[in-house]
C-alpha cells in the first residue's frame, strides 16, 4: 500500500477531509468529557458530604504507584507528539519508532495498573466483591470511595485500551507508507485522543491518589 | 370525590385556594393567547389562501423593534408569573412554628402515620381543622410521593432522609391522600384519606388511642433495647437538651442537631463525629426500622427538659420515665 | 442488472433506490439516503411497538377497576411505551431519517463527513433495538421510562439491566449521529453557503446535535452506574450504603430535559421550511428563528432541576430552576410568532404537509404554555406526577414532534421515494390526527389538575368520564396513524411519478432528481443567494 492521492470519494480536496476528521476528534472528546464528567459530578458531591471518608479512601492507594504511572504516560505523551511531528516531516519510519515507544509506554501504564488492581483484590479492597480489607466505623463511605476509584481508573484503562490498539493499526499503516507529508490524518487524530486520555488521567492522579496528601 | 365534569378538584385549605388563583389566571392567558393565535392564524390563512390575483407572496418588511417586543413582552409578563408562583412554593416550604408535627413512614404500598401522642395510622391520616399541620416524612424502601389533592400539595418521600410537607385545612372532611412517584407493584393501590376534623373531636380521637403510649415513650423503649445508655449515659456524647443545639464535629464543622442530624446519627455514626469523641459508635441501620428511628428522635428530644445526669441508666426498664408526655415541640400551644 | 419492474419504470434515470438491488447493496451501504431508509424502517417498527402498548394502556384506562391487564403488566406496558417511543422512535426519528437524507442535500454535497460511521451508527441503533426488543420478549421492565433509583436498582423485579443495556448501545448512535451532522454543516457546506443562507432545517439539526454530542454520554454513564449498583449493590444511589438516589435523578434529567428538545427541535425546523414553502415566502426574521433553535439548545441544558421540584432539592435551586425554565419559553415563543408573521402576506396552500404545519402551531402553542404551569412552582408541586404532565409532554411530543415528522414525511416523501403520494388520503389523516390527538390528551389536563397521578392502574370513580375520552381519542389517532403507512406505502411503488421540484421549494434538495442519483448532484452546487428566496410583488400591505 502506498500513500492516497486523492480524498475520500464524497470530499472535494484533502483540506476538507483533514477537517472534518479533526474536528470530529474534538467533537469525540467534547463527548468524552460529558463521559467522564458525570461520573466526576458524583464523586465531587460525595467527596463534599464524606471529606474524611475520601481520605481515608485515598490512603489505600500507593502514592508511589500513581506517580510512576503519572510519569509513565506523560512520556508517553511527549513520543505520541514526536510521532505526530514525524508524520507531518512525511518520516514514515520515525513514525513507526515513535508510536512503538507510545505504545510500550501505554502498555507499562496498563501493567503498572493491573498489578495496583491486584493488590486491591488481595487486600480485599474491591466493594460489591469483597470489601473486608477495610474495617472502620466510615467502612460504607469510604467503599463509596473506592467504587469510584474503580469506575474512573476502569473508564481510563478501557480508553487506553482502545488507544494502544489503535496506534497498532496506525503503526501497522505508517509500516506500509501509508502517510505522506500531505495525507497523515489518521496519526494527528489518534494523537488527539492519545493526549486526552492523558490528560483524563493528570485530572484522576489527584482525585484518587492525593486527597489527603497535604495532611 | 368529584362528579366527571368538575374542572377543579375540592378545595380545602387556603393553601388550595391560593394555588387555583394562580391556576387560573394561567388558564385565563394562555386561553387568551390561544384563541388570539388560532384566530390570526385562520385570518391569515383565509385572506392570504392561493387564488388567483394572489399567486405570488407580497413582500412584508421585517423589523428589528417587532422582534424585541414580542420577546420582550411575554418575558416581562413570565417575570411576573414566576414571582407569582415562587412565593406560593416558599410559603409551602415553610411551616408555622406551631405546627402539629406527625411523622410519616412510605412503604410499599401503603402510609404510615404515628402521632406524637403515640396514635399511629395506617393509610388514614387523623388531623385537626384550622391549625398547621406538619408532616416530617421518609421511606422504607423505594421513593413515594405524598399527595393531598384537595391541598394542592404534594413532596417526595425519600429513603435515607427526611422530607416535609405542611398543610392547614379549611375545612373539615374526608380527602383523598395518595402516593405520586411509581413506586412498584400496587403504586395505585397506595392511597388512603385524611380526616380533617374539629380540633376537640381530634384530641377526642387522639385520647382515644389503642397503646395509651407516647412516641417518646415507645422511644424509651428502643433505647433501651439498642442499649444506647451504654456509652450514652456514660463516656458517650450526652443526649440531654441535644435537640436543635449546635454540635461541633471533629472535622471542625458546627451542624444543627435536627431530625436529619440524630437520623443520620444512628444509621451512619461515622460521618459526623462529635469533636472530642472517638468514632466507635456502630451503625444502627439494620437494628431499627424507621418508624423506630423516629421515636427514638421524639425521645430524644424528651430529653431537653430534663437536668443533666438523669439519663435513664442501662438496666432494663429505666429508673424514670419522662414526663413531657405532650410530645415535644407542642410549647407554644 | 436488470431492474425489477415493480421497483421502477425501466426508462427512470439512475436514482439511489436503483443503484442496486442486492441485499449487500442495502445493508453494506454507505450511501446516507440508502441509511436514512433503513431508519425510516426500523423506527416505524418502533413506533408501531410503542403504539402498541398506548393502545393496550388506554383500553386498560377505560374502567376504574383493573380488567384488561395485572397490575404488573400495565406497569411493564406504559414503562415499555415510554422507553420505545423516546428511545427508539422520537430522538431517532426527524434526525435520523430526515436529517439523514437531507443534510448532505440541503448543504450541497455528495454525503455525510463520516458515510461508514453512519452506516455503523444504523447497526448500533439496531443491535441497542433488538436488545431492547429481545428484553420486552423475556418479560419487559417496570420502572417506567425514568429507571428512578432504588426501585430499579433494588426492588424492581424486571429486566432493568437488559433494558439499560439497549438504551446505552443505541446512545451511540445517538452521538456518532448527531456528530456526523455537525461536522456535515460545519465542513462540507457548499460553495457560497453560508451560515446565515442554511435553511432552517439546518440549523435546528446543528443544535439537535449539539444536544446529542453533549447530553447522551451522561445518559450512558449514569446508566452504567444504575447497572453497575443493581448487579453489584455498591451504593452510589443507595442511601442505606451512603449514597443518594437524588443524585440519579439529576444526571437523569441533565441528560433527559436536553433530550425532549432533541425530541422537538428538529421539529422546529421542519415546521420553518413547510410554513415558507406553503406561504411561497421567505420566513419572517429568519437570524432570529435560527438563534433561536440555538438558544433553545443551550438553555436546554440549565433547566432539569425544574423536574425535582418536589423531590427534595433546595427551595433556593428549585428557585433558579424555575426561572430558567420560563426564559426557555422565550425562543420557542419567538419562533411561533415569526411563523404566523410568514403566513402574512403569503400566497397559502394547503397540501398534506402544510395541514400538519398548521396544526403543529396550535399543537406546540398549547403544549408550550402548558409548560409555563409547570415552570410556575406554585402550581408544579400540584400537577407534578399527575396526568397533566403527561398531557403537556404529549402535546409537544406527539402533537410537535410527531406532527412534524408526518408533515416533513409528506413534504419530502415525493424526494425520497420519487414519487406522489395520494393528496386526499394525506389531508384526511392530517384531520384525523389532529382531532384524535386533542380528543386524547386534552382531557388529561384536567385530570391532572383533578388530581389524577400518572402511571396509575386503577383510579378513582370519578375520573372514568374523562379517561373514556381520552380512550376514544386514542382510537381515532390509532386510525390516523395507520392510514399513511398504507398510501406511503402503496406510493412507494405505485404513486405517480414526482417532479424534481412539485411544490415549488426553494432548497438545494429540490433543485436534484427526484429521487435523488447516488453521487446527489451531477455536479456541486453553488449558492449565490439567501434560502427561502421566493419571487415577491412590491405591493403594500395594511
Amino acid at each position: 500500500m502506498s500513500s492516497n492521492v486523492y480524498p475520500a470519494a464524497h470530499f472535494r480536496s484533502f483540506d476538507q477531509q483533514h477537517e472534518a476528521s479533526e474536528l470530529g476528534m474534538w467533537g469525540f472528546l467534547c463527548t468524552e468529557i460529558l463521559f467522564f464528567g458525570g461520573v466526576l459530578c458524583g464523586y465531587t458531591m460525595y467527596r463534599l458530604l464524606y471529606p474524611q471518608a475520601w481520605v481515608h479512601g485515598s490512603e489505600l492507594n500507593s502514592l508511589w504507584l500513581g506517580a510512576a504511572m503519572t510519569v509513565v504516560l506523560l512520556a508517553s505523551s511527549l513520543t505520541m507528539a514526536l510521532a505526530v511531528r514525524a508524520a507531518q516531516l512525511g518520516q514514515s519510519k520515525a513514525i513507526v519508532v515513535f508510536l512503538a515507544a507510545t505504545i510500550a509506554l501505554g502498555v507499562v501504564f496498563l501493567a503498572l495498573k493491573g498489578f495496583e488492581y491486584y493488590g486491591h483484590w488481595v487486600h480485599h479492597l474491591v466493594p460489591g466483591f469483597n470489601f473486608s480489607g477495610y474495617q472502620a466505623p466510615d467502612h460504607p463511605q469510604v467503599a463509596l470511595f473506592v467504587v469510584f476509584y474503580f469506575f474512573l481508573t476502569l473508564l481510563h484503562a478501557v480508553h487506553m485500551i482502545i488507544g494502544v490498539g489503535v496506534l497498532s493499526v496506525i503503526a501497522i499503516l505508517a509500516h506500509r507508507n501509508r502517510f505522506s507529508a500531505i495525507d497523515h490524518g489518521p496519526v494527528e487524530i489518534a494523537g488527539l485522543y492519545w493526549h486526552f486520555v492523558d490528560i483524563v488521567w493528570l485530572f484522576l492522579f489527584p482525585l484518587l491518589y492525593l486527597v489527603g496528601a497535604h495532611q | 370525590m368529584t362528579s366527571g365534569l368538575d374542572l377543579l378538584p375540592q378545595a380545602a385549605s387556603a393553601n388550595a385556594q391560593i394555588v387555583d388563583q394562580l391556576y387560573l389566571a394561567f388558564v385565563i392567558a394562555s386561553v387568551v393567547i390561544v384563541a388570539a393565535i388560532f384566530l390570526l392564524i385562520l385570518v391569515f390563512v383565509v385572506r392570504f389562501r392561493r387564488r388567483e390575483g394572489n399567486l405570488v407572496a407580497r413582500r412584508v418588511k421585517e423589523s428589528t423593534l417587532i422582534e424585541i417586543a414580542w420577546s420582550g413582552i411575554p418575558l416581562l409578563i413570565l417575570m411576573g408569573a414566576f414571582v407569582w408562583g415562587a412565593k406560593i412554593y416558599f410559603d409551602e416550604a415553610v411551616p408555622p412554628a406551631d405546627s402539629t408535627e406527625i411523622y410519616v413512614v412510605g412503604k410499599q404500598w401503603m402510609w404510615k402515620l404515628q402521632h406524637p401522642e403515640g396514635n399511629r395510622e395506617i393509610n388514614e391520616l387523623h388531623v385537626p381543622a384550622g391549625r398547621p399541620v406538619k408532616l416530617v416524612m421518609t421511606s422504607e424502601d423505594v421513593i413515594h410521593s405524598f399527595f393531598i389533592p384537595a391541598f394542592r400539595i404534594k413532596q417526595d418521600v425519600l429513603p435515607g432522609r427526611y422530607t416535609q410537607l405542611w398543610f392547614q385545612a379549611s375545612t373539615e372532611g374526608r380527602f383523598p391522600l395518595l402516593c405520586a412517584e411509581f413506586c412498584g407493584t400496587n403504586h395505585s393501590r397506595m392511597h388512603g384519606w385524611v380526616y380533617a376534623m374539629a380540633p376537640a373531636e381530634y384530641q377526642r380521637w387522639l385520647s382515644g388511642g389503642e397503646t395509651g403510649e407516647t412516641m417518646s415513650e415507645a422511644g424509651q423503649k428502643v433505647f433501651q433495647r439498642l442499649a444506647c445508655a451504654t456509652c450514652h449515659a456514660r463516656d458517650g456524647p450526652p443526649l440531654q437538651g441535644l435537640y436543635r443545639r449546635r454540635v461541633p464535629l471533629s472535622d471542625g464543622s458546627v451542624v444543627l442537631a435536627d431530625d436529619a442530624y440524630i437520623r443520620r446519627s444512628i444509621v451512619d455514626p461515622a460521618s459526623q463525629i462529635v469533636q472530642g469523641y472517638q468514632p466507635i459508635m456502630p451503625t444502627f441501620s439494620g437494628n431499627a426500622t424507621e418508624e423506630e428511628i423516629l421515636q427514638l428522635i421524639a425521645y430524644i428530644r424528651s430529653l431537653k427538659n430534663l437536668p443533666p445526669g438523669s439519663l435513664p441508666a442501662n438496666t432494663p426498664g429505666g429508673e424514670q420515665s419522662p414526663n413531657d408526655d405532650t410530645g415535644p415541640e407542642r410549647k407554644q400551644q | 442488472m436488470t431492474q425489477p419492474e415493480w421497483i421502477a419504470e425501466p426508462q427512470s434515470p439512475p436514482s439511489y433506490l436503483n443503484d442496486g438491488y442486492g441485499w449487500r447493496s442495502w445493508f453494506l451501504t454507505t450511501d446516507h439516503k440508502r441509511i436514512a431508509l433503513l431508519y425510516l424502517l426500523s423506527i416505524t417498527g418502533f413506533f408501531f411497538l410503542g403504539g402498541f402498548f398506548a393502545m393496550m394502556i388506554r383500553l386498560e384506562l377505560l374502567t376504574p377497576q383493573p380488567d384488561l391487564l395485572q397490575s404488573d403488566t400495565y406497569n411493564r406496558f406504559f414503562t415499555m411505551h415510554g422507553v420505545i417511543m423516546v428511545w427508539f422512535f422520537l430522538i431517532p426519528s426527524i434526525p435520523t431519517v430526515l436529517g439523514n437524507f437531507l443534510v448532505p442535500l440541503m448543504v450541497g454535497a455528495k454525503d455525510l463527513a463520516f458515510p461508514r460511521l453512519n452506516l455503523l451508527s444504523w447497526y448500533l441503533f439496531m443491535i441497542g433495538g433488538i436488545v431492547a426488543f429481545s428484553a420486552i420478549v423475556i418479560g419487559g421492565v417496570d420502572t417506567g421510562w425514568t429507571f428512578y433509583t432504588p426501585y430499579s436498582t433494588t426492588y424492581s423485579n424486571s429486566h432493568v439491566l437488559w433494558m439499560a443495556l439497549g438504551i446505552f448501545i443505541a446512545g451511540f448512535s445517538s452521538i456518532i449521529t448527531g456528530l456526523n451532522f455537525i461536522i456535515t454543516i460545519h465542513t462540507m457546506r457548499a460553495p457560497g453557503l453560508t451560515w446565515f443562507r442554511l435553511p432552517l432545517f439546518l440549523w435546528s439539526t446543528y443544535s439537535t446535535s449539539l444536544i446529542l454530542v453533549l447530553a447522551t454520554p451522561v445518559l450512558a454513564i449514569t446508566l452504567v452506574l444504575m447497572g453497575l449498583e443493581r448487579a453489584f449493590g455498591i451504593g452510589i444511589f443507595d442511601p442505606a450504603l451512603g449514597g443518594d438516589p437524588l443524585l440519579f435523578q439529576h444526571l437523569f434529567w441533565f441528560y433527559s430535559h436536553p433530550a425532549v428538545y432533541i425530541m422537538i427541535l428538529p421539529g422546529l425546523g421542519v415546521e420553518s421550511e413547510l410554513i415558507s414553502t406553503f406561504s411561497r415566502r421567505n420566513v419572517f426574521g429568519y437570524r432570529y428563528v435560527a438563534m433561536a433553535s440555538v438558544a433553545i439548545a443551550v438553555f436546554s441544558f440549565l433547566v432539569w432541576g425544574h423536574h425535582l421540584f418536589v423531590a427534595g432539592q433546595s427551595v433556593y435551586i428549585a428557585l433558579a430552576f424555575s426561572f430558567l425554565s420560563y426564559l426557555i419559553a422565550i425562543p420557542s415563543a419567538i419562533k411561533i410568532f415569526n411563523w404566523m408573521a410568514t403566513l402574512y402576506g403569503g400566497s397559502i396552500s394547503f397540501e398534506t404537509p402544510m395541514l400538519y404545519a398548521l396544526f403543529f402551531i396550535g399543537l406546540f402553542t398549547i403544549g408550550g404554555l402548558t409548560g409555563l404551569f409547570l415552570a410556575a412552582l406554585g402550581i408544579d408541586v400540584h400537577v407534578t406526577d399527575t396526568y397533566f404532565v403527561v398531557a403537556h409532554f404529549h402535546y409537544i411530543m406527539v402533537g410537535g414532534m410527531v406532527v412534524a415528522y408526518l408533515g416533513g414525511m409528506h413534504f419530502w416523501w415525493p424526494k425520497i421515494s420519487g414519487r406522489m403520494y395520494p393528496e386526499r388520503f394525506g389531508q384526511v389523516s392530517a384531520f384525523l390526527i389532529f382531532i384524535g390527538f386533542n380528543l386524547t390528551f386534552f382531557p388529561q389536563f384536567i385530570l391532572g389538575y383533578l388530581g389524577m397521578p400518572r402511571r396509575y392502574h386503577t383510579y378513582a370513580e370519578g375520573f372514568q368520564t374523562l379517561n373514556v375520552m381520552s380512550t376514544a381519542g386514542a382510537s381515532i389517532l390509532a386510525v390516523g396513524y395507520v392510514l399513511p403507512l398504507f398510501y406511503l406505502g402503496w406510493s412507494f411503488f405505485r404513486g405517480p411519478l414526482a417532479p424534481a421540484n412539485p411544490w415549488g421549494a426553494t432548497g438545494l434538495e429540490w433543485k436534484t432528481a427526484s429521487p435523488p442519483p447516488t453521487e446527489n448532484f451531477e455536479e456541486t452546487p453553488v449558492v449565490t443567494e439567501e434560502t427561502y428566496r421566493f419571487p415577491v410583488r412590491e405591493e403594500m400591505l395594511v
